[in-house]
């Protein structure tokens, strides 16, 4: 058990470190759908509610753990859908209009 | 870890797919050209950690599992879809919901176990349900003023910060005696109920033009809470998912409070927006130029480069499609238009990307200001659509001013600076902008739309 948890804490720094590189590097112009995927991501909390609630272990616990289902899911399937618009909005005007200047 | 059936084998892989794939979904976030693979390998990572869940050998009723997955599908579909305009309240509101899941999961959890808890594990269950609960009621709290259910203004009262930390030191302290005395459950509702109180009164007494910042920091709090989840049900994979978004966030609000020149604590106890209202009643009337929607045609297009600054004011007027026809019209006149971006334009981190990007206009032409800075002395003109503080120049020589040293937009080295604005009321924050009364200043007063639309008529139909 003791070394279980440590080898929790050894993902969560690792992983820690790993999200400032990666996201260090991300163009602040993709600050809003890097937000929104984060956040689908997150919702990856969604596991734990669904065991929960599989287990029955009670009816206090079955009851919280639908609500958590339901506004976790509600993010990830809102999260990944709104990312995807936004980011099929940014287009680059380089391969179609050449650029003008005035002569 | 020994006695695991051969399913959990299988779903520990999944979990390390799914984590992997996670990583890599942020890792594509880097560039426009490949950010939609990250969608694709987040959305699989997500599908595949769902379905391996569901094989889970505790699970013995999948009833309310199926009911809760397909009515939160509901919910999330039109959620997906609103307007990006209104994307910063959507995000509190989902930073809302990803914390209650967290803070549900967590009291169900507590009430499974106790008194059986280890200290260890009652430690990351009361981190877990303190970081949910207050970013919980904080967000939904950000996304009532981002929506204009509540006042945008900062709601402030006296002894406002000693009731706030006598609040969080109740939270911490019966946290810290329900670990020592696993028995005491009357403190667990306690440790709940005042972390919603506290984020309800953290998030009221900040201002509108903050909430880049405050979206930022709930963002980061709701990985953390997530993270601690991941510990209290050892979850690699929740740690994993966790510590990302945790660290997405707490980059994203460094990189907001240096924008605006500010530290966190500021931000939080600050209260912006509130002690200069009364600043902004010695101002004399100082002598503006304005200029009609003509003459500013006139001379858009007697410039070679023009640099649009839009900021929250051209959000709300909803003018982005409008600027899209100026800077159309205006390129195939063979000026040369790029877009200069504050990092805390707008009400969230890339806020006024995304909607001009929504707008159709093209990426690489959306600058970022360390980059566009040097430009400023070669631009004929700077166009401000609905910026204020972003473009203040007393922010870099007016050290009385409350915004000062905070890196904003040299505007006022362009050739001619002209300001669509609907008045002369100072800007939100409530501070008075000098760079509208130099000699190269033109006002344009009117609706950022319509004024800009009366520009795009001129230069359509006049030639």
């Amino acid at each position: 058990m003791k070394m279980d948890l440590l080898t929790s804490l050894y993902v969560f720094m690792l992983a820690g470190f790993i999200g400032f590189e990666v996201i260090r590097n991300i163009t602040p112009l993709l600050h809003t759908p890097l937000m929104s995927l984060t956040n689908a991501l997150d919702a990856i909390a969604v596991v734990g509610a669904i065991v929960l609630v599989g287990e029955k272990k009670s009816t206090f616990a079955t009851v919280l753990g639908v609500i958590a289902i339901v506004a976790a899911t509600s993010n990830v399937v809102g999260g990944f859908f709104i990312t995807d618009r936004m980011l099929r909005m940014f287009k680059t005007s380089r391969p179609t209009k050449p650029q003008l200047t005035k002569p | 870890m020994t006695d695991f059936a051969g399913s959990q084998y299988l779903i520990e892989i999944i979990y390390l797919i799914a984590s992997a794939l996670f990583i890599l979904s942020l890792k594509w976030m880097s560039s426009p050209a490949t950010a939609r693979h990250g969608i694709l390998a987040g959305e699989i990572g997500m599908v595949l950690a769902i379905a391996g869940t569901l094989l889970h050998h505790g699970i013995i009723d999948y009833k309310w599992i199926i009911i809760g997955l397909v009515l939160g599908t509901g919910i999330g579909i039109p959620l997906g879809m609103v307007q990006m305009t209104a994307v910063p309240q959507r995000t509190a509101l989902s930073h809302a919901f990803g914390a209650l899941c967290v803070t549900l999961v967590g009291t169900a959890e507590f009430y499974l176990r106790t008194p059986n808890v280890p200290k260890f594990m009652m430690s990351v269950l009361s981190m877990e349900v303190i970081l949910g609960g207050l970013t919980f009621t904080g967000s939904l709290m950000a996304a009532g003023k981002l929506q204009e259910l509540l006042p945008q203004r900062p709601i402030t009262y006296k002894g406002q910060n000693l009731v706030n930390l006598l609040l969080f030191l109740v939270a911490v302290g019966s946290a810290v005696y329900l670990v020592l005395h696993p028995g005491a459950r009357i403190f667990f509702p306690i440790i709940v109920g005042v972390s919603l109180i506290f984020g309800v009164l953290l998030v009221i007494p900040i201002g509108g033009a903050d909430m880049p910042t405050v979206i930022s920091l709930l963002n980061s709090y709701a990985g953390l809470s997530a993270a601690a989840m991941g510990f209290v049900l050892d979850s690699k994979l929740l740690i994993i998912a966790g510590a990302l978004d945790g660290s997405s966030g707490l980059i994203l609000s460094v990189i907001m409070s240096k924008a605006m020149n500010r530290s966190f604590s500021n931000v939080l106890f600050g209260a912006f927006g509130q002690v200069q209202a009364s600043a902004a009643g010695e101002q004399e009337a100082k002598p503006v130029r304005s200029a009609t929607p003509e003459e500013a045609a006139a001379i858009l297009l007697a410039a070679n480069k023009v640099v649009i600054v839009p900021g929250y004011g051209m959000a709300v007027a909803q003018a982005q499609h409008k600027v899209r026809e100026l800077y159309d019209a205006l390129t195939k006149k063979g000026v040369e238009v790029r877009f200069a971006i504050h990092p805390v334009a707008g009400r969230m981190p890339g806020h006024m990307n995304v909607l001009l990007a929504e707008a159709d206009i093209p990426y690489d032409r959306l600058i970022e200001m360390d980059e566009i800075n040097g430009d400023f002395p070669q631009t004929d003109v700077a166009l401000i659509i609905g910026a204020n503080d972003v473009t203040n120049p007393a922010a870099r020589t007016d050290q009385s001013s409350p915004i000062f040293g905070m890196p904003i937009l040299d505007v006022d080295k362009a050739h001619t600076v002209m300001v669509i604005k609907r008045g002369m009321s100072p800007g939100f924050a409530g501070i008075d902008n000098p760079l509208y009364y130099l000699e190269r200043t033109l006002m344009l007063f009117g609706d950022a739309k319509q004024f800009v639309g009366a520009i795009v008529r001129e230069l359509t139909g006049g030639h």
